[in-house]
Formats: C-alpha cells, structure tokens, sequence
C-alpha cells in the first residue's frame, strides 16, 4: 500500500530454497534497519512442485497481513517454471522479474510479453555450480535482487549473511565463502 | 501492537512459531505435553529441542493425542506445575472435554493455539471456527495481531492465568501469523523469568500435609455454586488482565488492553475485528483518514472474557459498525463476535439508538482478505450512514463464490 513498501514474489520449484531465500533476505535486510516480511504460499508441498514465497520490505512497521499480489520484483530460481506458471500474474509495467537463465534478457521479454526494460537475467545456476559446487541459485539470486532493488547496500547484506552463515556452517568456512562469493558475483554480474 | 517506550531487548526476525516457542523457553513450565498438529507443530517441536539440548529444565511428554496431552497438563497442574501445551483446529477438538475439566478444576494450565479451520473439508489453513467453538469452556482467550502480540501475549498468560486461577490461551492465525517471518522485540530471559516470578499454587495435590479432593462428584448440591464461582472468576479476569497488562507496559514498555481502539474516538464509522486482518485494516483505516472519512477500528485482544461493557461504551456514539467473524457458527443466525457485540450494545439500553450493525464473515479456510475487501465494507458503512443503503440483518459474506 505505502509507496515505500517494497514486494517481493520468488517462484521455485520444491527443494530449491525459495522459501530459504525469502527467509535469508528478510533476516539479512533487517539487520540492516527495514522492517521486513517473510512468508511462504503453503500448498502441496512436493519436490519439485512450483512453490511462492514472498518478502515485504519497508522503512516503517508493516501491519498489513494479507497475501502479495502486485509485486515489486518477481524472482524465478527456475526458468522452466515460466512454461507452467504465471509468473507475470499481477506485475505491472514498473514490476522488474529477475530470471535464473542461460538465455539473454530479449529471449525472456519476448517469452513473458513484458517491456524490454522489466526483465533481468542472471545464470545463477552457473554461478552456483562454480562457487558453491551445487545447482543451488538461490543464494546468488539474492545478489541479483539486491542489485536490481538498487537502494540497498551489498557489503551490508554482505555482512549481515557472512554473519547468518557463520553460525550455521561454522565447521565448514567453504560453504560461508562459496555463498558470499555466489552473492557477489551474482550483484555483479546481474543484467 | 504499540510502539516501544523502553526497549530493552533484541531485535530479531522470527515467525509467529518461533516466537511462541521462545516465550515458551523462558517461561520454563515445569510440564509440557503436547501432539504435533499443523499449523502449530514448530511451537513444540522448536521447544522440544531447547529440552533435547538441555537448555531448559522443562519435563516434555510426547504423548499419543491431544486429549492425553490435555489430560497431561491438567494432572501436572492439579500436582503443583506450571504445565503448558500447543495445539491447534483437530487438537484442540480432540482436547474437548479435557478443555472443561481445566477450567472447572480452576486450573491455570496455558496454550499456545494457532487458528486453524475444521474439517470437513479437511483444511490446514487460517480460521478462528476452532477457538470459537471453544468459547464457553471457560478458558480466558488471548488473540494475537502479530509475532509480537504472541510473544507478549504468552508471557503475560502466565501470570493471568495462575492469579485468576483459570486456564487460557493465546492464539495466532495459522500461517498468516504462525508461519510468517517479522520483526520481534525479544526480551532478556533475566526480566522475563523475573516478570512470570515463581508459581506458588494456594493447593496442589503432592503437597502431602495439606491434602484435599480435587474431582468428586458435584451434584444439585453443590455443582451450581461451583459453576457460578468459574464465571464469576472469568468476570474478575478482567480487571486481572488490565494490571498485569500495566506491569506489562511498566517492564518491557508494550500497552495492552483487554481490546485496542484504533482511531475510534472520533470515528463515525468502524469495524470489530480479531487476529491478523486488524494489521491489514489499519492500513485501510489511515487510507480513509487521509481522505478525510473518519473510519476506525475496534480490535479484540481478549475475547473470553469479553468486555462487553467497555466496547459497548465505545462503539455505543458510532453511526455504522461493521463486526468480522472469521468462523461462522452455522447457528442460522449470526457469528460469534457479532453475537457478543450486539448483546453488549444492548445491555447499555442502546436498542433504540444503537449503531447500525453489520455482521461479514470473512477468511473461512484461509480464503484470501486483502485491503481491498476491507475498503469495500467501509464504503458499505459509509451509504449506511448515508442512508442511501440499508443494512442487512443476516451475514454478508466476503470473497466467496454464492450461486
């Protein structure tokens, strides 16, 4: 409702972390002062079945419980999922959708029907493959969105995740570094 | 909720669950028995870990069903305990006639319950058809807004609880609440521990010098003198409620009431709601303001027992009142809340100048309430008052399919 309320949708597929994503990405941007929102859509919940999770993000307390219908951003952690969902539901021509893709941006425009200006690509399962070992995209998606979100600081939430992960991998540093660098090169990358 | 006057604890992200369960770690019962149920598994799951680990002291029985969990408690109480539970819709429905056994023990036994619909159709998502139908048990119910509210809600249980000698508990709406990540102010374990203070029973039944019959056979003699004691104790629940809210406010700096007034005062036309959908109203309600349409909102906190009096008082000058109910009683005629508020109203002798009364039920099984069904029952106050629209005496219904 307010204009400085930020929305989020994530679409994955079961087992993919979407809802560890939306989680992480709440838990990271409140440390660094934003009221924030995470929610996951319960359905049947199978690997591999779509899955939604969302994010609000606000300077101020956030009171609204409802579900999100009009998001911001719309991140997809699978491509295929653009041929069985409508991941474009309710995005309107200010909504920016940050894809997990090998393909270039226009290919996805053209696939969504969307304005060449929305769509955003990222190959984050290359990126994850390379820096974390494991077809996990969710981690550097968080990257991409940070970027594309664009008034949010990458070396804080930098920060904030190095110190999530560091409690929960503190006898395996690799994880921590292959996620922070997944991140990084994700921000970087993103187009 | 409102705002912090004197934050002393942490800021974390947590869900409505972990909340519940982290309350439910610095209380410390010395008893709790429990049965997963979705939407309120994580709340003893999260707590049975925190025993598994020996963080906390806690005896935890993983009993067979909910009504031994309930029947767990209540003997772990009636022995002297601080005994709690979780549960939630099927739970709390197998707990039945354990739930009447607590309270006419007089038993301070506390539960964390998070709303959820009944089958048939089975469905695991938010309603509030569950608690309500537990209306009468003489349980003191405490709902909750968001993470916050249950987090404070359950630390003040305790104490209302043990003092009004009755049990209760404290409800989030399943998912919406219970499964969403958001801010929450936790408090040091020091000042919650010292807040609850030691649980002192007058009478339990180990304490072997002093023994006494709890549970015999109460006939005409008897039974009805005992019943009119529990009811006058919800009555006197109140007032208990209200200072241990003040104790509240003076320690952690949150004020609670036995309901919230959301720009009510000047309000000429408001609604009546419990649970999540109040956060999703007050957007409305300052959208309104803005346009200059003096909309307001009425929020239950404690609806058993209810302040009948004090929201009669408050709603008695408003000129259309809309009341939500997210279960519907199927009584052919209207739902629960409705029911209370207008009883209420008119115990004020306000049958003649009442508010026009609307009753929507709303959300049944999870079904989507967003801010623009909530717009849409202040604009349908708004040609009430105008007079331009009659108001119904039946339930209007709220994003449902109707042939």
């Amino acid at each position: 409702m307010s204009k400085k309320m930020i929305e989020v949708r994530w679409h994955g597929r079961g087992g993919q972390g979407a809802k560890t994503a939306a989680l992480l990405f709440a838990e990271t941007l409140l440390a660094t002062g934003k009221y924030i929102q995470a929610f996951p859509e319960y359905g049947p919940e199978r690997m591999g079945a779509p899955v939604q999770s969302f994010n609000r993000i606000s300077d101020e307390i956030i009171t609204i419980h409802s579900g999100i219908t009009n998001p911001n951003y719309v991140v997809i952690l699978d491509s295929s999922l653009m041929n069985s969902v409508n991941v474009t539901y309710g995005v309107d021509n200010n909504g920016k959708i940050i894809v997990n893709t090998s393909l270039n941006s226009q290919d996805i425009v053209k696939k969504l029907g969307v304005l060449t200006n929305q769509v955003c690509v990222i190959n984050a399962s290359k990126i994850a493959l390379e820096t974390i070992g494991k077809d996990i995209p969710n981690t550097p998606m968080l990257g991409a969105l940070v970027k594309v979100i664009g008034a949010l600081n990458i070396d804080d939430v930098l920060e904030n995740i190095r110190v999530k992960l560091m409690t929960k991998f503190r006898h395996k540093p690799e994880v921590i570094e292959g996620n922070l660098t997944s991140i990084k090169r994700a921000f970087d990358e993103v187009c | 909720m409102i705002k912090t006057v004197c934050s002393r604890g942490k800021i974390v992200a947590k869900t409505g669950n972990e909340v519940m369960a982290e309350a439910m770690r610095q209380i410390e019962p010395d008893v709790v028995a429990a049965y997963p149920i979705t939407p309120a598994t994580e709340i003893v799951q999260i707590f049975s870990q925190f025993v598994a680990d020996g963080i906390i002291k806690s005896e935890f029985v993983a009993v067979e069903s909910e009504h031994s969990a309930m029947s767990t408690t209540i003997a772990a109480s009636a022995a002297g305990a601080r005994a709690m539970t979780a549960t939630s819709s099927q739970g709390l429905s197998l707990m039945w006639e354990m739930l009447y056994i607590a309270s006419g023990l007089r038993l301070p036994v506390v539960m964390a319950e998070v709303n959820r619909a009944l089958s048939a159709p089975i469905n695991i998502h938010g309603d509030q058809s569950d608690t309500m139908g537990a209306r009468d048990s003489g349980w003191i119910q405490i709902y909750s807004e968001n993470s916050q509210e249950a987090y404070d809600n359950m630390i003040q249980s305790i104490r209302i609880a043990e003092k009004a000698k009755l049990p209760a508990f404290v409800t989030t709406d399943g998912f919406i609440i219970s499964h969403c990540m958001e801010v929450v102010e936790v408090y040091p374990d020091v000042d919650v521990k010292a807040f609850i203070g030691e649980y002192k029973p007058d009478r339990y039944l180990l304490d072997v010098k002093n023994p006494y019959t709890l549970g015999s056979i109460d006939l005409q003699d008897y039974y009805f003198e005992h019943r009119y004691q529990l009811a006058k104790a919800m009555t006197d629940a109140k007032d208990i409620i209200l200072d241990v809210a003040d104790d509240f406010k003076e320690t952690f700096g949150r004020e609670y009431g036995l309901y919230e007034k959301y720009m009510i005062d000047d309000a000429e036309i408001a609604i009546v709601v419990i649970g999540s959908v109040a956060g999703t109203s007050k957007v409305v309600v300052k959208e309104l303001r803005k346009r200059g349409i003096k909309a307001g909102l009425l929020k239950i906190r404690v609806y058993r027992p209810f302040p009948s009096y004090q929201i009669a008082k408050d709603l008695k000058r408003i000129k259309a009142v809309a009341i939500l109910d997210k279960a519907d009683s199927c009584s052919g005629a209207f739902g629960p809340i409705y029911s209370d508020v207008a009883a209420s109203l008119c115990s004020i002798g306000m049958v003649s100048s009442c508010p026009k009364i609307v009753n929507y039920v709303y959300g049944l099984g999870g079904r989507e309430i967003n801010t623009d069904h909530i717009f849409s029952i202040y604009e349908k106050l708004k040609k009430i008052v105008l007079g331009v629209e009659n108001f119904s005496n039946k339930i209007e219904y709220i994003n449902v399919r109707i042939k």
